[in-house]
């Protein structure tokens, strides 16, 4: 029933997961300084949400009309976190 | 675009939103998922960096080798339910049912070992409210080695986790029934929206767990 049919690398996303997953712990303890480390962790960690929905989630390989279903509530949570970080600077 | 035979549509697209409704469906609820989980991880920061002194540092309250043990694991779910969905769609019987029960085993582990957090936490006298009376913690808060008080912090860390494990318990629940169905032999090559449905759900709870592994244990 596999006539032809190609998958995505899994194993390599898995690898690439566990990897990230694993210089995060070795980072987090490091004696940097709080902003960076928080920069850094969080850059990390929304790398490997993108990785999950790209591959795993095959947002990769959808169309346009449900790519623009799955990104409409992005803007709204980039707007609820810069909101939320306004009430320290002002 | 470098596959483009993995997403053909296990059944006739819908005319006018290109995808079949059930899938459709479930994006849209992931959608609103976001922003639930959002607005709790937005409410997280806010009293976070309100009150840096209501926080202990990581590793110093909650076991952060054992979260991680639970963040391989999940992450090992996620593969194995791409896994099942990949078996499918090549029309593997078999090995839709093998990977299928490994998620469910796999699942049930992080919910367990999620469980076993708790009792941990809740023994040594980290609970909803703080400092539970009494404590070895509450005495660390005491003396000084840990904040005089982590209300916020014993809420915010157990409403959500606590949210995300139910998530995690119902996609079991949900993946059994799924697997019972795999069983059955009620998905073919030709159709396995189910499959592909508990797959988009499941995936997303791994995704908002590697934020909330960040956010909550390291940050």
């Amino acid at each position: 029933m596999s006539e032809g049919r190609t998958h995505p690398n899994y194993v390599a996303i898995f690898l690439w997961l566990a990897g990230l997953t694993a210089v995060e712990l070795g980072v987090a303890f490091l004696p940097w300084e709080k902003q960076i480390l928080i920069l850094i962790l969080v850059g990390m960690a929304l790398w490997k949400a993108v990785l999950v929905g790209l591959y795993f989630m095959h947002v990769r390989w959808e169309g346009n009309r449900l790519r623009f279903v799955v990104l409409a509530p992005l803007p709204l949570t980039v707007i609820i976190v810069v909101a939320v970080l306004t009430e320290f600077v002002w | 675009m470098g596959h483009p035979a993995v997403m053909e549509p296990p059944v006739q697209r819908e005319v006018g939103s290109d995808v079949y409704n059930e899938k459709l469906g479930i994006w849209i609820f992931l959608g609103s998922e976001v922003m639930f989980f959002t607005a709790l991880i937005g409410s997280y920061i806010i009293l976070r960096f309100g009150s840096m002194e209501s926080f202990a540092e990581p590793g110093k309250i909650l076991n952060v080798a054992v979260t991680a043990v639970n963040t391989f694991l999940l992450i090992c779910s996620s593969v194995t339910m791409v896994k099942a969905f990949a078996a499918i769609q090549d029309g593997d019987q078999k090995m839709l049912k093998v990977w299928l029960v490994a998620t469910c085993v796999i699942g049930a582990g992080f919910v367990g070992i999620q469980a076993y957090e708790y009792t941990t936490l809740l023994h040594e006298g980290f609970g909803p409210g703080g400092y539970i009376a009494g404590s070895e913690l509450a005495r660390l808060g005491e003396i000084g080695e840990l904040p005089a008080n982590i209300g916020i912090y014993g809420s915010t860390f157990y409403t959500m986790t606590g949210f995300h494990g139910f998530h995690v318990t119902a996609g079991v629940i949900c993946m059994v029934f799924v697997t019972w169905k795999a069983f059955r032999g009620k998905y073919t090559a030709d159709d396995h929206r189910g499959v592909e449905v508990i797959g988009l759900y499941w995936h997303f709870v791994d995704l908002v767990w590697i934020i909330l592994f960040t956010i909550v244990y390291l940050v």
